[in-house]
């Protein structure tokens, strides 16, 4: 049975997952992946069916278990923001070596413009370097069905699948039509060569011949694709190439049809034979592509002397950022970009920490206890806490990636600085943060460590935070020493005393660690409505 | 048939209760719907937005391009004029009145309301005071859609079933009142 439901395109995805069977879903949270984990925690069908959706301590862990469920003959998916990838590159790039047994679908949600991200990194780079086939869709629709189709290549190939959103495809609703039915689990199997999966050197070099070889088959496969589609066009000045949602924007534009060729790509590797026959009929290429010019940068080369190709390195396309369907106007010669002026009386109206949120008063707290030491710097992290880098707490100095804010310090104090101070969430704490305060323990780093403990991954909407109820048992088992780790309740009225506990811990020549805990006001008032809801 | 609608307002005011109740309506129409929202870091006190595209043909872009929204529905005064450039020549303009200052650099209210005076069609409303008349301070948003609705290009009883099946779990009193501040946001439109 089939019916329409408007969805997400991570719900879709979500969707797809459970009707293709998986065993379950493994994921850290991240906009905008986030959503598409949540839904299979809330469907009935996964609970029934026990698939597991339990959030996942970092994304290496979530695709490490992935692998297992993989070895064991079942399918699995592994959801992240592209940042995420980095965490679990290892295990990922690796995965290209072992192959899959079960079907695996690892979904990477790329954030181009930095709508809440630090960087646009394009996944498309991590499936090309790990000889790993990425889809890319352009419509919720394929979304959905992109899914179901991965889940089956991943097994008849014998690899994991890349797929690869952006921001508008995940955060974007539209209706998509699905199964009803949530598909069967398969019976425990085990890799038909269990060899493939110990990557001694000896085992490695044959299988990298063998992944070498595939991907010859994978590009093939990709050229005859129902996904990369070729549809000629009367004006052969330009081929226009358009991969994954760029085609959106550009057919936004060409709501008539268009006069060039168009190729459309949404399954990689690239289409060699489709792009050689818009090379040979066109005078000239212009490729658009969400994200980092991947495709125009190989087909450039750096001797840059074939046919004529504009994009985003040429410029006619803008260099960084997401496209839309008006900025990518002068290059299919449709004029200029409209203005885009807003009134002067307009101004920007930044996010801030919520009003009552304990963040709030650990700042305060630690700006009053910091004056003595106007040198002091403080290395935080990535979380809803990074937000006291703006007014009217300016409380810190760098946020770079998850975990950094301990090793920073502990680097800058090995440096033979003091004070570093380091700032964490709870969540970001256990996703990457345990292993720096080892070693910052274990080289009796002279730096004041705050996690500042919430209780949730309060940034990304308030799941489950994995270290909670075991923070201080964790620093005391790293090898910080009892009597430096205090826990305080940040709130006006104990101003004084957390003030006095930030300053004894500074003036400690050790690894302290200062805990303020207290519930995310957003969840907190949360669940007072839910049970409100429910007595009434 | 098509109707690019561009939602604004601050992180918290939800405007997303408005796109869904139009994205329900125009489901129950058969129409096809593409509906943007922005997540994560700018729901935290910032400014949202969302684009609502309902076409009887096939959507493409999940965006609206500049100079293409028919409407503009804002439940803040300054976030509405933030989205000016996608407004088309004949589009309108329908936002509360109140502003939301969660800055200290906010404009003066009276340069807000110049700048919007300047918009040819426009629908300036209180919500928040229609919605306590009506009795139902949490109603605001549906006060808002009401206004609204005279240029959705949708019947208003498409409308009305939107809020039902949304509400529908909530009780059939819920549903009635929020029918009602719908109803008293559209007479204000339709006195205009
Ligand atoms: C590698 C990586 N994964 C995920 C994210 C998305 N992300 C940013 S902040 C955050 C949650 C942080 O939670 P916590 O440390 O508890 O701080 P809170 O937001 O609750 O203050 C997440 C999941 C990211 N930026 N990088």
């Amino acid at each position: 049975m089939k019916k329409k439901l408007l969805l997400l395109g991570d719900e879709a995805i979500a969707m797809a997952a459970l009707n293709s069977g998986i065993s379950g879903v493994y994921a850290y949270p991240g906009t905008p992946s986030t959503e598409i984990t949540e839904f299979i925690q809330g469907s009935k069908t996964a609970k029934e069916n026990g698939v597991h959706s339990k959030w996942c301590t970092n994304e290496k862990t979530a695709m490490e278990a992935a692998l297992g469920v993989s070895y064991v003959g079942r399918r699995a998916m592994v959801c992240m923001k592209h940042v995420g990838m980095n965490v679990a590159a290892d295990a990922f790039v690796n995965s290209g070596i072992t192959g899959a047994n079960g079907g695996v679908v690892v979904v990477a949600a790329d954030d181009p413009s930095m709508h809440s991200s630090q960087n646009e990194q394009d996944s498309r780079f991590y499936g090309k370097f790990a000889f790993i086939p990425v889809f890319e869709p352009s419509s919720q629709q394929e979304a959905y069905d992109m899914t179901r189709y991965a889940f089956e290549f991943s097994e008849k190939m014998g690899t994991p699948v890349l797929l690869r959103i952006t921001t508008r495809m995940a955060h974007s609703r539209a209706v998509v039509e699905v199964d009803d039915s949530y598909g069967k689990k398969a019976d425990l199997h085990f890799p038909a060569n269990p060899m493939n999966w110990v990557l001694l050197p000896a085992n490695s070099k044959r299988r990298y011949a063998e992944v070498l070889e595939l991907n010859k088959k994978l590009a093939d496969i990709s050229d005859n694709s129902d996904y990369n589609r070729y549809i000629d066009g009367p004006d052969r000045s330009m081929g226009i190439i358009a991969c994954g949602i760029a085609y959106n924007y550009l057919m936004e534009n060409m709501k008539h049809g268009c006069n060039y060729p168009v190729l459309k790509i949404s399954q990689y590797p690239f289409p060699k034979a489709m792009i050689s026959r818009m090379a040979s009929e066109c005078d000239s290429i212009l490729v658009l592509e969400e994200g980092q010019p991947l495709l125009e940068e190989y087909l450039r080369g750096i001797l840059d002397n074939g046919i004529k190709i504009y994009g985003r390195l040429s410029g006619e396309v803008p260099r960084t950022g997401e496209l839309n369907a008006d900025n990518i106007k002068p290059a299919i010669g449709l004029g200029e970009v409209p203005s885009s002026v807003i009134p002067d009386v307009v101004v920007n109206r930044p996010p801030a920490l919520c009003q009552g949120c304990g963040h709030r008063d650990v700042y305060a707290s630690l700006n009053e206890a910091l004056k003595e030491y106007p040198d002091h710097k403080v290395f935080s992290d990535i979380g809803c806490y990074t937000l006291g880098a703006l007014p009217p707490f300016r409380a810190i100095d760098s946020t770079v990636d998850m975990g950094a804010s301990i090793t920073m310090a502990k680097g800058a104090s090995d440096a033979g600085f003091f004070p570093a101070v380091a700032v964490i969430g709870d969540s970001t704490f256990t996703h990457s943060g345990i292993t720096g305060l080892l070693d910052a323990a274990n080289s009796n780093a002279n730096i004041t460590v705050v996690i500042s403990d919430n209780l949730t991954t309060g940034m990304t909407g308030g799941q489950d935070s994995a270290g909670t109820g075991k923070l201080e048992r964790i620093c005391e088992a790293v090898g910080v020493e009892k009597e430096h780790i205090r826990v305080v309740v940040p709130l006006a009225k104990n101003m004084d005393e957390i003030k006095k506990v930030i300053k004894e811990e500074l003036d400690y020549k050790g690894v302290s660690v200062i805990i303020p805990r207290r519930e995310c006001i957003q969840t907190f008032s949360r669940k007072a409505r839910q049970k409100k809801a429910q007595q009434e | 048939m098509k109707k690019d609608i561009i939602l604004a307002g601050v992180g918290g005011q939800g405007i997303l209760s408005i796109a869904t109740i139009i994205g329900e309506a125009a489901m129950n129409c058969g129409l096809n719907i593409k509906q943007a929202e922005v997540h994560g870091m700018s729901q935290r006190g910032g400014d949202v937005q969302s684009n609502l595209r309902i076409s009887s043909a096939p959507i493409l872009s999940d965006l609206i391009p500049l100079r293409g929204a028919d409407i503009i529905i804002s439940l803040e005064p300054m976030e509405s004029l933030r989205y000016l450039p996608f407004l088309a020549e004949n589009g309108w303009v329908v936002t509360n009145s109140e502003p939301f200052i969660n800055i200290p650099n906010y404009p003066e209210t009276d340069a807000v309301m110049a700048e919007l005076k300047k918009v040819k069609n426009l629908v300036v409303l209180d919500v928040d005071k229609i919605a306590k008349e009506c009795g139902n301070p949490r109603a605001a948003n549906m006060v808002l859609l009401g206004a609204a609705t005279p240029y959705l290009g949708m019947d208003m009883a498409r409308i009305e079933e939107g809020i039902e099946s949304i509400f529908a779990r909530k009780g059939h009193e819920v549903v009635e009142s929020n029918v009602k501040a719908l109803r008293a946001g559209r007479a204000v439109a339709e006195s205009k």
